[in-house]
């Protein structure tokens, strides 16, 4: 017990640290594949064939092959196959590594939520814009994109709490999130060895995490009810 | 001259013919009414008349100013279609009202971006300071439009609700509010009534009525006849695409010339 109150502040700082890479890996991720997912969106509806083709192609493979291999192929496959290494081989290399990695393939999944609260609004709403002389972008803002906020809530919250727990996958190429971290104390870090139970102890802070997205979807799911439509 | 001039309108879909050849013209201040039976294409005139749909012939002129004429080859672009559009207002069947936004704003919303646009001009020409003054005096301008038009078609208390706390009639007299607001010069009507309730078609017909009275130059496709009789100047009976009968409601209720006229009204009364 006693070895446990003196371990447990060193395991602590050491799993803040990580869960801080966790937590960056995760707000880059969201800052950069809600905007790309709502383009890329755009691309699999558009009306230009070999475009929509396209991107519904690349959609398949994103969706349909593993993040954990896509994370691995960029990172090592630039300078194995390329012989240039562009991310390097240090924990900020690996860091813009899952970036890429977690945007390319988080962007997909939300285009394909889009996509469905973008169909999902009536064809009345664009044709009651049209003849009140609205362009198309003031017809996206201003009528449909709260609309489609509304609809995609619900299925985004579930994508984004998968995403918290995804991170964990960037431990592949060793980025140091906090599974990385928790794992450390089994071999042997900070003076301590041999200990499993940091790395269980990881599971508290996604758990917490995921609480607080939780009640915050809740909350803004409830905001939007103030209409029905 | 005509307030509504419409030459040969032609619109196919696919190898579908709709329109065949559409000619009318309408004096401001008058009602017309465009009966027919199901799939015989006067959705489709009203959509094109809104540039909704644009026809592959014929002409549609407004006060004169031809707003598209197919035999002129050059295409329209999208900004000549939106202005285009403003001469014509449409009232949908289904209200099509914007759910997230109260009465008022659904009134306001369209003449506020249009304001947006125009102060952006004028900053460009005239400065900021001229810009700031014309937007705060339209926006007062707008902001008491709404208040007018939402007492004319009763509903000055409904001012802050949203669309799923109305009525199926308030909602489609708020569409009549929002399209009056942008002042088209033609006001069309698509089955303004027949998603409503039996009782609360009187309501909405009223607003009509009243608009009618008032002067306004209006379109309607409806299958109310008393309502056709009542208000109407002039009534015309489409059939495949054709305009097949012409006349003042007396003319085409009680003394049709054509022969699928007869058949028509006869199955309705
Ligand atoms: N966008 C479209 N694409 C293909 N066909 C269409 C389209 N719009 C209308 N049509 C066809 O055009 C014909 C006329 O349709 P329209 O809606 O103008 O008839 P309508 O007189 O308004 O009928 P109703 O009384 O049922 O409303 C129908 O055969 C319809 O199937
Ligand atoms: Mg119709």
């Amino acid at each position: 017990m006693s070895q446990f109150v003196e371990q447990l502040p060193v395991v602590l700082s050491a799993l803040n640290e990580g869960f801080v890479q966790t937590l960056k890996l995760f707000i880059v991720t969201l800052l950069g594949a809600l905007p790309l997912g709502l383009i890329i969106s755009f691309g699999s509806m558009s009306k230009f064939k070999p475009l929509s083709s396209f991107v519904k192609t690349f959609v398949w493979i994103v969706r349909g092959s593993p993040l954990m291999i896509q994370l691995l192929i960029i990172f090592y496959m630039p300078g194995i196959v390329f012989h240039n290494p562009v991310f390097g081989g240090g924990e900020e290399g690996r860091f813009a590594a899952a970036c890429v990695a977690f945007v390319i393939n988080y962007s997909c999944y939300f285009s394909e939520i889009f996509r469905g609260g973008i169909k999902s609004i009536p064809y009345g709403q664009q044709e009651a814009g049209e003849v009140l002389g609205l362009t198309k972008s003031q017809i996206f803002f201003r009528i449909k994109l709260l609309q489609v906020i509304k609809h995609v809530v619900p299925p985004m919250s579930n994508e984004i709490i998968t995403l918290v727990k995804d991170t964990s996958l960037a431990r592949i190429i060793a980025m140091q999130e906090i599974i990385w971290a928790g794992e450390a104390f089994l071999k042997g870090s900070h003076g301590i060895a041999g200990q499993v139970w940091p790395l269980f102890f990881t599971a508290v802070y996604y758990l917490a995490f995921n609480g607080i997205l939780t009640i915050a979807f809740g909350k803004l799911e409830k905001k939007l009810n103030y209409y029905r439509g | 001259m005509s307030i509504l001039e419409i030459k040969n309108i032609r619109k196919s879909f696919g190898k579908n013919e709709v329109l065949k050849g559409i000619d009318l013209s309408l004096e401001k201040g008058n009602v017309l009414v465009i009966i027919g039976s199901s799939g015989s294409g006067k959705t489709t005139l009203l959509r094109c008349l809104n540039f909704l749909e644009i026809p592959d012939g014929g002409s549609i002129a407004v006060n004169g100013e031809t707003l598209i004429d197919t035999n002129d080859s050059s295409t329209l672009t999208d900004k000549q279609i939106r202005k285009n559009r403003l001469h014509f207002g449409l009232v949908f069947q289904q209200f099509n009202l914007f759910p997230q936004y109260t009465v008022k704003d659904n009134i306001t919303l369209a003449p506020k971006l249009a304001l947006k646009s125009e102060a952006a001009e004028i900053k460009k020409a005239n400065g900021s300071s001229a810009a700031r003054d014309y937007k705060a005096k339209r926006l007062h301008e707008i902001d008491k439009k709404a208040d007018e038009l939402l007492q004319q078609v009763g509903l000055s208390d409904k001012a802050e609700s949203y669309p799923c706390e109305l009525s199926g009639g308030q909602q489609q007299r708020v569409a009549i509010a929002r399209a009056l607001a942008m002042e088209p010069d033609i006001l069309c009507f698509d089955e303004p009534t027949s998603a409503l309730d039996p009782e609360l078609v009187g309501e909405v017909l009223k607003v009509l009525k009243s608009l009618a009275e008032s002067g306004k130059t209006m379109v309607v496709v409806t299958h109310e006849m008393r309502f056709a009789r009542e208000v109407a100047d002039r009534v015309v009976f489409m059939s495949e695409g054709v305009l097949t009968e012409d006349g003042t409601p007396d003319e085409v209720f009680d003394h049709p010339k054509n022969e699928r006229t007869k058949q028509f009204l006869q199955s309705i009364f």
